[in-house]
């Protein structure tokens, strides 16, 4: 037959056809090549679903609740690189974003949100489910438009993927008015936009880069401090090059995790609040440290006061001008696209036939394996109850290590970042920035939607899961054999452990005395729900349940409820100033 | 210290509230703020009056360049530079006190711009120190109302902030 379809395309671009701002909604996800979306419908955007609903290039994953898709679209960003892409109606449907929005923004996640708006003439009359999209995001979003001309619509979508996926990334809302999508105009999608205010660089300071590569080989007791950045950039495979051709030590930051592989010799374990004794003691007695996409975040650094009373130079990488020098001022700054930096580092190191002073560095190894020895993650194996580490162990063993491990917020999601080692990027993903609760259901249909046919596990606790439950709905809708692994200690674990710690043993409200019986929740979702509450059944269960490859497991875990997460560092004390599991 | 910077910004709806947004939401202080198109209308030019350590100065300059309608930024009061500040102030000049404020206004260059049975409104500029001592220097009694734009800065002979 005639191939009628693309040939009308061409024709559309040259002659410029007129299309309705709906049409042109969509025409733009499609030109951006946009495969997945997720979004609840509403009045303001029912223009939009309509002309969704005429074509089949953009899949939309209808979410239960707004919160759901933006959290969904930052999986699914996070576990392929792609821009995360959601849509949401006025009013409520973007209240329920917001706290979505904040997550991405936090952690530098790239993504667009579409939300409908009233309509222009609406704007500002208190209309029904209206409210100021563009104000109330603006503190949580890199960028947000509202546009008021349909001549602008398609410009300003393109400025929306371009933000958010270049420079430091994240999420870029675009409010469109329910009236801009019925009126019409030209499309022409353009080719690429440039904006005189916006400039992201790529190449870090040759001079600075110098700088840094003589710190490097001048160092006696180095540290490789890696943060999300390397991940958000692809950079992890220079990271290891980088770590393995110096032989230095490496630490990778709860949004790190992956860019360094967690099974090497080389890896120290995450720093900071939960991280390792060996790394948060060689964070502090290294004389230089290489901070490569991390922002010497609170909860990493611990009190900025005692993390500065042991001399280091301090060589920073980072895309953000405002990362540097924030929190901890930094000897050589390299602002810069990591993967470009580290390109100009490596090829300087190479070209250069002196190496850092092996003795010196094998004394820090010895030094490093002493702290090594201390074993801070040991936790007793000997219970009868179910140690929440040693389900993660079990995880870990099931899935040979190659799942993609999503997680909510609190115990559980420090266990999963200590135990489960993550060899490759982009498998670990959690709400590190803003800590939201609620975060890895709704996350982990995303990955899965990215990665099909991918196995995704689901990390989280009793009180994590029911700030998303309605998500269980969405998986059955589209068969997301998600496996969620549920770690009940009957507590809002990380609140009760620091009641205990700090505030005399008084569970203010941390304990749910009504939970639900989640084998029958999940089942009532239609999917499967499983008990465990013996230490013998956890292997089996989870064998079980990982080999369904077609079905959603629920596994809720009975684990003891005591169990605390080591080593700890107290808010305001310095990284080494750790509790640990013997200490108690 | 305190710090005057200049901002050049797209005129867009929207750029001043995220810039006043993002001076509130991480806890720095504004002191006075202006903004007006400059003269190409698609840019607004703006002068910030902020105190502040010289780590969070640099911290305001980084952020505020982070923020995507920012064209450019500059720390005025890193070189030499001229600020200057309009002042309008309606003062209490009946009979008996007409002569006397008359020549007080002369005294700082002000200008008399509006003349009722009792009252004189002035329009004085200069720096900031300077519109403080005309209020000084006045009874106190005498103001009826004042409004001050804030400062405006440039900086001194070759140093310039444009595109």
């Amino acid at each position: 037959m005639f191939k009628v379809f693309p040939a009308l395309a061409v024709m559309d671009r040259v002659k410029g056809v007129e299309l309705s701002g709906a049409e042109i909604v969509v025409r733009c996800l499609q030109e951006e090549g946009v495969e997945t979306l997720f979004g609840y419908p509403g009045g303001a955007v029912l223009y939009i679903y309509d002309e969704l609903f005429k074509q089949d290039k953009v899949r939309h994953v209808l979410v239960r609740h707004e919160q759901g898709a933006v959290h969904a679209a930052d999986g699914y960003s996070r576990s392929s690189h792609k821009v995360g892409v959601c849509l949401v109606t006025s009013g409520p449907g973007v209240t329920n974003a917001v706290t979505g929005i904040a997550t991405a923004y936090m952690d530098s996640i790239p993504m667009v949100i579409l939300s409908g708006q009233v309509p222009t003439h609406a704007i500002g009359q208190d209309a029904f489910q209206e409210c100021d999209a563009v104000g109330i995001t603006r503190p949580c979003v890199k960028h947000n438009f509202l546009v008021k001309d349909v001549k602008d619509l398609a410009t300003t979508i393109k400025k929306a993927f371009y933000l958010a996926a270049t420079g430091r990334p994240g999420p870029v809302l675009v409010d469109i008015p329910k009236d801009i999508t019925t009126h019409s105009c030209e499309f022409q999608y353009p080719e690429s936009v440039s904006m005189r205010s916006y400039n992201p660089v790529r190449k870090g300071h040759a001079g600075q880069i110098k700088k840094a590569a003589q710190l490097i080989l001048e160092a006696k007791r180095p540290m490789v401090y890696s943060g999300g950045g390397v991940i958000l950039s692809n950079a992890a495979p220079r990271l290891t090059e980088f770590v393995r051709l110096l032989g230095f030590p490496c630490t990778n930051t709860l949004m790190g995790l992956g860019a360094y592989p967690g099974t090497d010799r080389q890896f120290l374990g995450m720093p900071g609040m939960h991280g390792t004794y060996e790394t948060n003691m060689a964070m502090q007695n290294c004389d230089v440290l290489l901070a490569i996409g991390a922002r010497f975040d609170d909860r990493v650094i611990g009190n900025p006061a005692h993390f500065a009373q042991n001399p280091r130079k301090i060589v920073h990488i980072d895309i953000d001008p405002s990362s540097i020098s924030k929190r901890v001022k930094v000897d050589v700054p390299i602002v810069g696209n990591i993967p470009d930096v580290l390109d100009d580092l490596l090829a300087l190191l190479k070209a250069d036939a002196r190496r850092p002073e092996a003795a010196a560095l094998e004394a820090w190894w010895k030094q490093i394996e002493l702290w090594r020895a201390r074993d801070c993650l040991k936790y007793d194996r000997k219970s009868k109850l179910i140690k929440p580490q040693f389900v993660l162990e079990k995880l870990y063993e099931v899935t040979k290590g190659e799942a993609f491990v999503t997680s909510d917020v609190g115990q559980h999601q420090m266990w999963a970042a200590q135990f489960y080692k993550f060899d490759r990027p982009r498998r670990w993903i959690n709400s590190g920035g803003l800590g939201t609760m609620g975060f890895g259901l709704p996350a982990a249909m995303g990955v899965r939607m990215a990665n099909p046919g991918a196995t995704v596990a689901c990390v989280t606790g009793e009180s994590s899961i029911q700030m998303c439950l309605q998500e269980l709905s969405t998986c059955k809708q589209y068969r997301l054999p998600i496996k969620i692994v549920n770690l009940n200690n009957k507590y809002m674990g990380m609140v009760r452990q620091w009641q205990q710690f700090f505030h005399g043993n008084r569970y203010s409200e941390s304990y749910m005395d009504a939970l639900p019986d989640f084998v029958k929740l999940a089942e009532g979702y239609g999917h499967r729900g499983v008990l465990i509450d013996k230490p013998a059944d956890v292997e089996p269960a989870l064998r079980e349940a990982f080999a369904r490859k077609d079905e959603l497991v629920f596994m809720d875990f009975i684990t003891d409820q005591t169990e605390n997460v080591y080593p700890m560092v107290p808010g305001g004390k310095g990284i080494t100033e750790m509790i640990l599991s013997e200490e108690l | 210290m305190r710090h005057i910077i200049s901002i050049l910004v797209e005129n867009e709806a929207g750029a001043l509230s995220r810039i006043a947004n993002m001076f509130s939401a991480r806890g720095y202080n504004i002191e006075s703020l202006t903004v007006a198109p400059t003269e190409d209308a698609s840019m607004s030019r703006m002068t910030v009056v902020t105190v502040g350590s010289e780590d969070v100065i640099e911290q305001i300059t980084k952020q505020l360049n982070k923020l995507v309608e920012v064209v450019k930024v500059v720390d005025l009061s890193q070189a030499e530079h001229i600020e200057r500040e309009l002042m309008l102030i309606k003062v209490r000049a009946g009979a008996r006190e007409r002569d006397d404020m008359k020549r007080m206004a002369d005294i700082f260059r002000g200008r008399i711009i509006d003349v009722s049975d009792n009252t004189y409104t002035i329009e004085l500029t200069g720096d900031g120190r300077k519109l403080d001592a005309f209020i000084q220097a006045l009874d106190q009694g005498a103001i009826i109302e004042t409004v001050r734009t804030g400062a405006s800065g440039i900086g001194r002979g070759n140093r310039v902030l444009r595109v």
